[in-house]
């Protein structure tokens, strides 16, 4: 849910990554944390266990500068992506505004990739949400490992609705911003349809 | 499709800034913050540079989402009110309008007393103002492009420009 202050000029909207547990979502919140000029971040949040594993959420603010004379400001979460987490990964989608899919190169990550799109569609479904309209982006992660799944088959397999895809290293930064950029640009472009 | 944005004008924001003032004063508390259910401040009021308030608006939300779901799952509708004890600050949280958090960082000054009872009263001004809110953001859909969001026209370049620096 877009939240438009007038009084401020701000515009706030909350981008969640989801995806299956280990695929690199808290790595692409810090990548970008650490890139980032400090004037135009907030302090990141992490929720984890003990062993590091987000156990409810990674927070993320971001000032993206100005449009119209609003300032943008993004909010992102990442959700904990080990199954048994369901409850919390629901209540984070609740208000999202656009969402990144970080799915696992890895072969063996192939079918946990497919059972996390589809509790994605059906979380958002219970927050009355629909993939097909929300503003959505695609990363293909971890393509420095070997013997990946090629590119054209995990997008034959993963991708939804044609939308953005990017290959990643999150490690890195490979592709991070670019994953981020496609998708606040099609949060805005929605914004712009209202 | 879920709610619409939630939309803030300037007079909303100054109604929402007295009562958050007013409360603050009255429940003799450090800070104030109204929050949005899923993160966002909306207003808040007191010792603000003593605080990251981001942080606090975030955590807060899920928090309350957190605390949402444990109601569900014992067959509660929700917890209305949250309170947490600390040696030194305390706080309070509650729901406005459905929609938003009231938070309320106190100390010793001041009791969970005086605290519960001022939120009360205060609650209902604040539902007031978001009913006010909601009925000048729908009138403002209705009304269509002539009091629209200034992003209706938003360009290719505004959103390249965005992301060039």
């Amino acid at each position: 849910m877009t939240f438009i202050n007038y009084a401020s000029r701000e515009i706030n909207c909350k981008i969640v990554y989801y995806g299956p547990g280990l695929g690199g979502k808290t790595t692409n919140l810090q990548y970008i944390y650490n890139k980032t000029a400090p004037e135009a971040k907030g302090k990141m949040i992490s929720l984890a266990t003990e062993a590091d594993r987000t156990l409810f959420f990674d927070f993320l603010p971001l000032d993206l500068g100005s449009i119209r004379g609003f300032t943008t400001r993004f909010h992102l979460y990442t959700v904990p992506g080990q199954v048994f987490y369901d409850a919390s990964r629901k209540l984070i989608l609740k208000g999202v505004d656009g969402v990144v899919f970080v799915a696992d190169s890895q072969p063996e990550r192939m079918e946990a990739n497919i059972e996390s799109i589809r509790n994605l569609e059906d979380n958002l479904k219970e927050h009355g949400f629909d993939l097909q309209t929300v503003p959505y982006a695609l990363q293909f992660n971890k393509r420095d490992v070997p013997d990946v799944v090629p590119v054209t088959e995990m997008y034959r397999t993963l991708n939804y609705k044609r939308e953005p895809t990017f290959e990643a290293v999150a490690t890195t930064g490979i592709g991070v911003f670019d994953t981020l950029k496609a998708v606040a640009k099609l949060i805005l472009i929605e914004l712009r349809k209202r | 499709m879920p709610s619409v944005e939630l939309v803030l004008y300037q007079e909303e924001f100054q109604r929402l800034d007295q009562a958050l003032k007013k409360l603050r004063q009255e429940a003799n508390a450090r800070a104030i913050f109204l929050i949005d259910k899923t993160g966002q401040q909306i207003a808040a009021a007191g010792e603000l540079d003593q605080f990251d308030t981001t942080s606090l608006a975030s955590l807060t939300a899920g928090n309350v989402a957190a605390t949402d779901g444990l109601a569900k799952l014992i067959g509660e509708r929700e917890f209305s009110v949250l309170f947490h004890e600390g040696k030194r600050d305390h706080i309070h949280i509650s729901i406005v309008a459905k929609r938003a958090i009231l938070l309320v960082i106190f100390d010793d000054r001041s009791s969970l007393g005086l605290v519960r009872l001022r939120v009360k009263r205060s609650t209902q001004d604040l539902d007031h103002i978001f009913e006010d809110m909601q009925q000048k953001g729908e009138r403002g859909v209705a009304t269509g492009p002539a009091h629209s969001s200034p992003f209706s026209e938003i360009t290719d370049e505004d959103i390249d420009a965005l992301f060039s620096e």
